[in-house]
């Protein structure tokens, strides 16, 4: 009997290993007293390190760990996103009172816990893997959700995520076990074989099929197995808020592409038209639910419902176009998430409105450093020119017009249209005369507010939040203006998925 | 040319930001005042003896999708870009005599409003026309918005501008789908480009075409607006600050009719053809619905709103008469409307600032002590109602003229319109500047700052009069060729109007010469009507 030891392919791995040690370390620092400030910094170093690390990876195509994993150009450039999200959530989390309150060194270690999941998950080939590492994202943020412990939202928050995530890997779980059973494998490439082999439109494939993109739906918050997305969003700490609307869509969304167009894709004609119908129903259900909230955050969760329906349109139409598109929105999507969360943040500290609308009512003429920002990432979500949201949508619609989803396509300019209304109210909030009750009105009774007194009447101006909103919202201008290298960025994603043609 | 065209007024509101409060505005006027010089010398260096592009710019802007950062200039924008830094310059130094608000802002906006209009009429590649289409909604969303006035009786300025960008989006949303599904279906499978030439080459299936032609005109008739369609404008008309709305009304609702003109005609000929005369009834519609409404207003901008409806009403028609004499007449119309509506509303917010009111019923006697200011207001009043003498009369005549030629029935409906408009545009001029003057209005006289204005703009108006060849005698050919795409697909039988050739002019000395007194002969009936059949 031979024996072969495994061979180890170190250099594609550094970017898990690093993460694993910065988490590892991160916890460490709460152990020890004199180090638990540096927390913050530890797990930037370490993003920036496995960030490093993927760069240094791209162009290569490497299938790890028995093929249980597959470092490409769409693995990375989907972990960029994550880590890039991860960092703005470090800044963001400076003096947050959730930091605080479950420890920082702990609140760190989940995050890179976080992060450490998602970037598996880009690299997922297998059901095992795809499910470790789905799990592996999830569970550091049902904590994390719930890490302001002192007030009820944030623990609603975290028990609602908690139960609705679960529902949501049992499903995806049950499909994943059919989809065995159907094909004989729990590889990617594997089950697509087995699929082709087999007797065409086998019901158990079909029902995997069915229960794996609603498990994957509940995760990228797709319409109608989204209501859990508003309360959670509102509910969590912010700068949580604003990691998952980004990164654990962009994660999700990765697998989501993988595992439909490389073990899926045979089966194509199946699931096009039903992927398409949730998401024109995204788009509906997203934007019109956007209209009259007054919370900011849970307004981004419905706009991030919409998003998510846009975002399944690359998908849909299964062509690299297609994945060229979904990777370029998401990037985009970062950006223009990032700003406008970096402004609550800010907000929501430096004001006893929290994430209301009020916060930022005359925020034109206040801080015009940060209502820069957040005009800019409105109109980028519009999808108004000159940002780099009028760039994402025009490729999304052109990849849905070449592969025949022109009705999609008009959906989201419809959906678009409705989205102005409540994307520009935010606008008109801080640039234009209040709606309705007179200016003076302003300043409410403090009890009638749901948060407490401002945490830092000097938020507005600490750099940690301007700059990040600042970059954030230049990117999506730049972008806008020259998209050029990012289209690049996402061919490249696009071109390196196996399996479909 | 056109690069520098295209970005000086943005450049000069960037820097803006740096400059002294005080002096923002006459950075911003001074801006706009170089970009006018820029196209001064475009329009001389225009050859107008070529049909094609002139001072084409030309890059692969995102290579990947098939997107070209691609300019030029040619009969059909010529002159709507000289009348943009035209009228943006006044626009501009009347605001920046008057104290505003945030004015760093404000003159940002005005200026990033100006470059997207020049760019809609620059481009030359459908998407690049879309973005910039769409990119002008954004500065007047804030001007309109932020610098608005709340009414007392209706909605706020803010709500009135929301309610203007969702109706326009619509439309434009849904054209950026049919830009891209244009270029999809003609590249069939090939390399994408939007090239509007290119694209001009390869007219798509006559099933594709439909659909296509009314999400395009949809965002062009919202524009105008044209009528059913027009429920933003009444809103927003009211709210909009006055130098604002009159840049506004006097370029923007040209960029639709011009839309028309540059990507419908020749990109969609033959569902052009078959939904001529749809396109038509909503022209006419406009028009009679658009002067009957200006009858009635009191509000002195919805008297013009409304009277602007019925004028684009008018170029709508000359367009879809699709034949050369109505496009001609369209591109005239266009500047001539452009140049009357925007001193009428400058007159109008001089007006409002000396008797505090909008409402007509509250005006009056105006005239009294200011002859230079009611002859001023005279003159636009006459140009605006078609005067024979003005080059509006010249404008509608080969409208009218095009639409005899291809659809007489409508024809004798449009002339109506002219009627109309002598009315609405008198009754202005009557209820503000003569009558009984209210009590506690003022009669006075303009003061220079206004003069160097308005004045200007009379001139062009007085210009144009004694010389409307200059307009067309350089936009016959591209004109020509725009709507020689849809002669080919006319059904039943050979094109009636043939692409004009020079020499054939309706008007009997209309031939290339200065001819200032061609009024006076009665215009034949067009001689060349036998030689085209």
């Amino acid at each position: 009997m031979n024996f072969h030891a495994p061979h180890i392919d170190y250099a594609a791995l550094s970017p898990v290993l690093a993460l694993t040690v910065g988490l590892c370390v991160a916890l460490l620092t709460a152990v020890f007293k004199p180090l638990r400030r540096t927390a913050p910094a530890l797990t930037l170093v370490t993003l920036a390190t496995t960030a490093g690390l993927l760069i240094w990876q791209w162009g290569d195509a490497t299938e790890l760990v028995s093929g249980a994993l597959r470092l490409d150009d769409f693995a990375i450039s989907i972990s960029l996103i994550a880590i890039l999200t991860a960092a703005f959530a470090v800044l963001l989390s400076i003096r947050e009172p959730a930091a605080g309150q479950v420890g920082s060194g702990e609140y760190h270690a989940l995050l890179l816990g976080s992060v450490l999941g998602m970037v598996l998950l880009a690299q997922a080939q297998n059901l095992v893997s795809f499910f470790v590492a789905i799990e592996t994202l999830s569970i550091p943020l049902y904590i994390l959700c719930a890490a302001d412990m002192r007030r009820e939202r944030s623990l609603e928050s975290g028990l609602k995520y908690l139960i609705v995530g679960s529902l949501g890997s049992a499903t995806l779980l049950y499909g994943m076990a059919f989809l065995y059973g159907g094909s004989g494998s729990t590889g990617f490439a594997g089950i697509a074989e087995g699929i082709a082999s087999g007797p065409s439109n086998d019901a158990l494939i079909l029902v995997g099929i069915g229960l794996t993109a609603v498990g994957l739906a509940f995760k990228t918050s797709v319409a109608p197995f989204h209501q859990w997305t508003p309360d959670v969003y509102e509910g969590a700490p912010t700068p949580i808020t604003a990691f998952m609307a980004v990164a654990t869509k962009a994660a999700a969304f990765a697998v989501f592409v993988r595992f439909f167009l490389v073990a899926l894709n045979v089966e194509a004609s199946e699931w096009q038209p039903a992927l398409a119908v949730l998401a024109a129903i995204s788009i509906v259900v997203g934007n019109v639910g956007a209209l009259r909230q007054d919370s900011l955050k849970r307004m981004l969760g419905f706009s991030g419902i919409a998003q998510a329906g846009y975002i399944l349109g690359g998908l849909v139409v299964a062509s690299e176009a297609g994945v060229n598109a979904l990777v370029f929105y998401l990037a985009g999507y970062a950006f223009m998430n990032l700003a406008a969360f970096a402004v609550i943040v800010a907000r929501e500290r430096e004001t006893s409105y929290g994430d209301d609308i009020r916060a930022v009512q005359g925020l034109g003429a206040e801080r015009p450093q940060l209502a820069w920002p957040l005009t800019i990432s409105m109109l980028g979500l519009a999808g108004l020119p000159a940002t780099v949201g009028f760039i994402g949508k025009l490729y999304l619609i052109e990849a849905l017009v070449e592969g025949d989803y022109t009705w999609l396509a008009v959906f989201i300019a419809v959906g678009t249209m409705i989205s102005l209304a409540y994307y520009l109210r935010v606008v008109a909030a801080m640039w234009m005369r209040p709606e309705g009750e007179a200016a003076g009105a302003a300043p409410a009774i403090a009890g009638a507010s749901p948060e407490a007194d401002p945490v830092d009447p000097e938020a507005g101006r600490r750099i940690y939040l301007v700059a990040p909103a600042l970059l954030a919202a230049a990117a999506v201008v730049f972008f806008g203006v020259i998209p050029q290298p990012l289209v690049e960025f996402a061919e490249h994603a696009g071109a390196s998925l196996v399996g479909f043609h | 040319m056109t690069n520098s065209l295209l970005w000086t007024p943005l450049v000069f509101g960037l820097l803006g930001l740096v400059v002294p409060r005080r002096l923002a505005g006459w950075w911003a006027t001074l801006g706009t005042a170089a970009t006018l010089g820029l196209a001064i010398a475009l329009l001389v260096g225009f050859d107008s003896g070529a049909a094609g592009l002139q001072d084409t710019v030309d890059v692969n802007w995102i290579p990947g999708l098939g997107v070209d950062y691609s300019l030029g200039v040619d009969g059909l924008n010529l002159f709507l870009i000289a009348l943009t830094t035209v009228l943006w310059t006044a626009g501009t130094a009347f605001a920046a005599f008057r104290e505003q608000e945030r004015p760093h802002l404000f003159f940002l906006m005005m200026l990033l409003g100006e470059t997207a209009t020049l760019g809609a009429f620059l481009a030359q590649d459908l998407l690049l026309f879309v973005l910039f289409f769409d990119l002008m909604l954004v500065p007047f969303y804030f001007l309109f918005g932020a610098w608005g006035s709340d009414r007392e009786d209706g909605p706020t300025a803010a709500a009135a501008t929301l309610k203007m960008i969702v109706y326009t989006l619509i439309g434009s949303l849904l054209m950026l789908v049919a830009a891209i599904a244009t270029a999809i279906i003609a590249a069939d499978g090939g390399q994408i480009s939007f090239s509007i030439a290119e694209l001009a080459q390869q007219p798509l299936g006559e099933g594709s075409q439909r659909w296509i032609f009314w999400f395009f005109a949809a965002a062009f008739l919202v524009k105008m607006p044209a009528f059913l369609l027009h429920g933003w404008m009444p809103d927003a008309y009211r709210a909009a600050p006055l130098p604002v709305l009159a840049v506004f009304s006097g370029v923007l609702a040209k960029v639709g009719a011009y839309g028309f003109l540059r990507v419908v005609l020749p990109l969609f000929p033959d569902a052009t053809v078959e939904f001529q005369e749809v396109v038509l009834v909503i022209a006419l519609a406009s028009i009679l619905y658009g002067s009957v409404m200006a009858f009635t207003q009191t509000n002195v901008r919805l008297v013009a709103g409304y009277s602007s409806v019925a004028q684009l009403g008018f170029i709508t028609a000359g367009i879809f008469a699709l034949s050369a004499d109505g496009a001609d007449g369209a591109v005239l119309q266009m500047v001539n409307h452009g140049l009357v509506v925007a001193p009428l509303l400058v007159i109008v917010a001089i007006l409002a600032e000396r008797s505090g009111t909008e409402d007509l019923t509250k005006m009056g006697g105006m005239a009294m002590r200011a002859p230079v200011l009611a002859a001023l207001f005279l003159i636009v009043t006459l140009a605006t109602l078609a005067m024979p003498g003005s080059a509006n009369f010249v404008g509608e005549f080969y409208i009218l003229n095009g639409l005899f030629d291809s659809k007489i029935v409508f024809a004798f409906v449009a002339i109506s319109g002219v009627a109309m408009s002598a009315y609405y545009a008198l009754r202005l001029y009557q209820r503000t500047m003569h009558n009984r003057r209210p009590d506690g209005i003022e009669s006075r006289e303009i003061g220079w700052r206004d003069g160097i204005v308005l004045v200007p703009l009379v001139l062009c108006i007085l210009g144009l009069a004694l010389y409307p060849q200059l307009i067309l005698s350089r936009t016959d050919k591209s004109v020509a060729r725009s709507v020689a795409a849809t002669a080919g697909g006319r059904l039943g039988g050979p094109p009636k109007t043939q692409a004009r050739t020079k020499g054939e002019s309706p008007l009997p000395c209309a031939s290339g010469d200065a001819c200032s007194v061609f009024w006076e002969a009665p215009p034949a009936a067009p001689s060349r009507r036998g030689s085209s059949q």
